[in-house]
């Protein structure tokens, strides 16, 4: 077993000494050593919209805020201590880019990398309540399973695409037929006409808000009703076949594709109809949304609409746009659009020229996932602290503000609540309770019957669905008083704070700061370690101390904010 | 998970310590304040609302406003009810309760998509991706909450479903969520008060070192909702939330199933002092098979639970200081679809709505006869807005400022359903 605190009382102490200086020395931004063409790039263009609304940005993060950020947006959870101190002890100045390159490439955190962004993609693609109701024919692990393997394998994101827009099979990791890619659209094709697969399609990857106009032209939407329509021409084939019935005798949903016949029973003009606002029919055939028409034979040995689709989406410049933006808006608070999936001409962007040179950048990489994060990451906006200074909050100048409604103009790092899943993950790690959770699959089932208690399904066939987790009474009761916290403050046998408890290298004080880096990535202040010591008069023993102690940073703001 | 609503023992004990903690800037954690919660009675005139949410978008041209008479009238037929109404057939218990209820039968509205119009309803704005306003439960608990000191419940209480959130209002006038049955987990502290008040101390010093920082509001914000969670883990109110304690003839009243308790939990929050209750029935998204569905599974519910609150709020002389809305997103196609179905339609349908002195039993406009425009006046999310606010005695010259800065009239300025009142 590990013994908790691996430094040194001098290894501890050099360290903390390293991080004020490394913050006095980094005036420039991390990463700024860095020579990748993009990141220059990304920092230019930025500037020059703080120099246009005459702003300033805030000054760098320090590095312990940085490190912690990475963490979290790369692999889902904060650092360890020792992850912190690997990384703070070092002086180099390519030390951004190495701790970068360590999370992305390393095969050591593979695995983490990948649940993240498949736990990101599940519920992007399936929602966070796909595959738990009990009428539902996505099985939840085998969407995981497709989205792991793809990420673990560096898989280009066209490609990612490509597969699950056309994927047929079984939803099951057990069943012979198994394509986990299927999950995606097994529960959007059977109602209303394959109306889900139609807007979900569209919208996630092409950044296309195609929905709103099913039923009329809409106001605030330039997309007229018959593109929907034609979208939707390309999903007429494509069946879900194995309900509920099926289920219950042990068999799993499987998506394929079959003859459409056509609305007038012709499948070499297999057509369809829809109804227009003033009460007219009106007929549609399969037709991308650049204009570009496809056979309109509805035989899937003439043609397999689905495979049209997918080749045409993979020429799209929305292709790139829609995932740069999306990618864009995780790392940095806000996309280039709001919201960050209507990428259509009623919505400019805020900064055209960068989403179009990430964008063609991006496909020119191959639609290599692991750069386009590189770039982000490495950029002069990501590295900036989120405290909000007189260059970008004093009243002459324009807020830098978008929660208050601003344009994001990325000139600081906007504050952000962490999502559940990084929250469990985070407290998992900070109290190393991984090492008694079993193995893969148990402990993905265990953080899914915990999630579940914070979504809710709205009653729509659409599946639409909402969280009550962010900044909610329920949130802070449950780390107030919920099981995960009890665990994480216990002191059982050799858990976290018993084998700090028992330390006997560290001191109280470095004990207490050790708290501090664990849960925040820094040392606690001055009045900090004044009030660790009067909990200390209060409780009278170190042991309930430290309980007391690791639930108050627990329950902090400070730790519950990516920041 | 721990169920379990703290007893008395846990409160008293708890409150002599509160005295040293004063948590937060601006707490309405007072001693005084939860002595008294044992007294509290609901003070007449003090008015609350109770938003029946139908998510999906039920078809009225099926429950409320029946064209008989017409090819897209559907398989339902109309009787007469104690109101100067008619409605479906399939709903025999509101028939009994329409004297007390009214039906808006002239709405029109142009968001057709679940989102939006969810956004639309809830709001009386449409959605702007600038800003994130308010929903009918933040604006009303933030109006009605501030003569309400012995309340110590969450003042926006949404049962069985999500609702829309505080948008610029702010995560402490949030919906605080529960399931039909009521159950709030991880109440238990466990933990003795002076340690609890001690580590609470603690943490404001943290909570405020950062918000010190500057980061923006988000962190003040969590501060607030840590004070009402403390307010909540003491309180005796939590019992509200119980409705097993009710006999079990009240019970079968309302309907053994979730939306029967929702009703019922709506009924006790309200007598509570909760300003405002949002109750979630799903369920109406019926592209197909439209009329085995309503005739099955949603109207016998609905007629159940929503007949049983009507007639117990009005039993118990809550009814003229309680508004009643029954709505969804909007209606659906007159026309009847290729899969006996019907689709998203906003341009004419109806809510339903009544209590807080209201004027019941009528019909409030009409539509064509095939259903498919309104006839003459129309009107909006905004309107039926303005009017539960009025009904409530809130003013429609209040002003909220958005956190750009910028001012914004309560219900979007809508104008007033003059039927009603």
């Amino acid at each position: 077993m590990i013994s908790l605190p691996k430094l040194t009382l001098l290894v501890f102490i050099a360290a903390f000494h390293t991080v004020s200086l490394a913050a006095q020395e980094s005036r420039d931004w991390p990463g700024s050593s860095d020579r990748l063409s993009q990141v220059s790039e990304i920092n230019r263009q930025v500037k020059e919209y703080w120099d246009a609304y005459e702003i300033k940005p805030t000054k760098p993060a320090k590095d312990g805020e940085w490190c912690r950020r990475v963490y979290l947006d790369l692999i889902g959870r904060i650092p360890t201590v020792d992850e912190l101190q690997d990384f703070l002890s070092s002086d180099s100045k390519d030390r951004y880019s190495n701790l970068v390159n360590k999370l992305l490439d390393d095969d050591e955190y593979t695995e983490e990398f990948s649940r993240n962004w498949t736990t990101l993609w599940t519920n992007l693609l399936i929602g966070r309540t796909g595959g738990n109701a009990n009428n539902s024919m996505i099985d939840r692990r085998g969407m995981q399973k497709y989205l792991r393997d793809s990420f673990a394998r560096n898989k280009p994101y066209d490609r990612m695409v490509y597969e699950l827009v056309t994927a047929t099979g079984n939803v099951s990791p057990e069943a012979d037929e198994f394509n986990g890619a299927v999950n995606f659209l097994i529960d959007k094709v059977n109602g209303d006409n394959a109306a889900q697969a139609t807007a979900a399609t569209s919208r996630i990857f092409l950044g296309l808000q195609v929905q709103c106009t099913q039923c009329h032209n809409h106001p605030f939407n330039k997309w007229e009703q018959q593109k929907y329509w034609e979208m939707n021409a390309f999903f007429r084939q494509v069946r879900a076949r194995g309900g509920r019935r099926a289920q219950m005798n042990g068999q799993t949903a499987e998506l394929l594709d079959v003859d459409f016949m056509g609305e007038s029973n012709d499948v070499e003009e297999a057509d369809l109809y829809y109804d227009q606002r003033n009460g007219e029919l009106k007929v549609a055939f399969p037709v991308f949304v650049d204009g570009t028409e496809i056979s309109k034979h509805g035989a899937i040995a003439n043609t397999v609409r689905r495979k049209e689709l997918a080749d045409l989406m993979m020429e799209s410049e929305y292709l790139e746009k829609a995932f740069v933006n999306r990618v864009w808006g995780h790392f940095m608070g806000y996309g280039f659009t709001k919201p960050v999936d209507d990428l259509g001409p009623h919505n400019k962007p805020s900064h055209p020229e960068l989403l179009d040179y990430l964008a063609a950048e991006f496909r020119q990489n191959d639609f290599e996932i692991r750069d386009l994060i590189r770039w982000i990451v490495l950029s002069r906006p990501y590295g900036l602290s989120s405290e909000m200074e007189k260059g970008n909050s004093e009243q002459t100048r324009l807020v830098d503000d978008p929660q208050a409604g601003s344009t994001a103009l990325f000139s600081r790092f906007y504050l952000r609540q962490m999502k559940a899943e990084e929250l469990y993950e985070s407290l998992i790690a900070a109290t190393r309770a991984q090492e008694s959770l079993g193995s893969y699959e148990q402990q993905e089932q265990r953080k899914n019957r915990w999630l579940q208690q914070f979504a809710q399904a709205f009653g729509t066939d659409e599946g639409d669905e909402t969280t009550n987790f962010a900044g909610t009474i329920p949130q802070v009761l449950m780390m107030f008083n919920g099981e995960l916290i009890r665990q994480a403050t216990g002191s059982a046998n050799g858990n976290f704070l018993d084998r700090l408890v028992n330390e006997t290298s560290m001191n109280n004080k470095e004990k207490i700061n050790y708290l501090f880096m664990a849960g925040l990535g820094r040392e606690a202040k001055p009045e900090e370690l004044k009030m660790a010591s009067q909990l200390y008069a209060s409780r009278g023993n170190p042991r309930e101390t430290f309980q007391d102690l690791w639930w108050v940073i627990l329950n902090s703001n400070e730790f519950i904010f990516n920041h | 998970m721990n169920y379990r609503t703290p007893n008395g023992m846990t409160r008293r004990h708890f409150a002599k310590h509160l005295a040293g903690l004063s948590a937060f800037a601006g707490s309405s954690l007072a001693l005084g304040k939860s002595l008294s919660a044992n007294a509290l009675t609901l003070k007449k005139n003090q008015k609350s609302a109770i938003l029946l949410w139908m998510g999906g978008g039920p078809s009225t041209i099926d429950l409320w406003d029946m064209k008989p008479n017409s090819p897209n009238g559907g398989d339902f037929n109309p009787i007469a009810t104690t109101g100067d109404v008619q409605i479906c057939e399939h709903l025999p218990l509101m028939a009994q309760q329409m004297d007390k209820m009214s039906i808006v039968r002239n709405m029109s509205t142009r968001e057709a998509d679940h989102q939006r119009g969810r956004y639309y309803m809830h709001t009386g704005y449409v959605p702007n991706p600038n800003v994130v306003h308010p929903s009918y439960g933040s604006v009303i608990a933030h109006e009605l909450n501030q003569n309400r000191g012995a309340l110590e419940l969450p003042p926006f209480v949404s049962v069985g479903g999500g609702s829309e959130g505080p948008g610029f209002l702010g995560m402490s006038w949030a919906p605080f969520t529960v399931d039909s049955n009521g159950n709030v987990r991880n109440l238990e502290m466990n933990l003795p008060a002076d340690r609890l008040t001690q580590r609470m101390q603690a943490l404001r010093l943290l909570e405020s070192g950062f918000i010190n920082e500057n980061r923006g509001r988000s962190s003040m914000e969590h501060a607030k909702v840590l004070d009402k969670t403390l307010n909540l883990m003491t309180s005796q109110q939590m019992s509200a939330f119980r409705t097993e304690s009710e006999p079990e003839e009240v019970r079968e009243r309302y309907g053994a199933n979730n939306f029967g308790r929702s009703c019922l939990m709506a009924r006790r929050l309200v007598e509570a002092g909760v300003p405002f209750v949002e109750v979630n029935l799903g369920g109406w998204d019926n592209h197909q098979g439209i009329f085995n569905t309503l005739r099955d599974q949603r109207l016998p519910m609905l007629d159940q639970g929503m007949s049983a609150l009507v007639a117990d709020l009005h039993a118990r002389e809550l009814y003229d200081d309680t508004a009643i809305i029954w709505m969804g997103e909007f209606g659906r196609t007159p026309r009847i679809n290729g899969n006996a179905g019907r689709d998203h339609w906003a341009r004419s349908w109806s809510v339903v709505v009544g209590g807080a002195g209201m004027q019941p039993g009528i019909a409030v406009g009409e539509t064509d006869p095939d259903g498919l425009s309104v006839v003459g006046d129309a009107y909006t999310a905004e309107d039926l807005m303005a009017s539960i606010c009025k009904a409530l005695d809130i003013s429609l010259e209040t002003n909220f400022t958005s956190t750009s800065g910028r001012p914004m009239r309560i219900a979007n300025s809508g104008k007033i359903i003059s039927e009603l009142f």
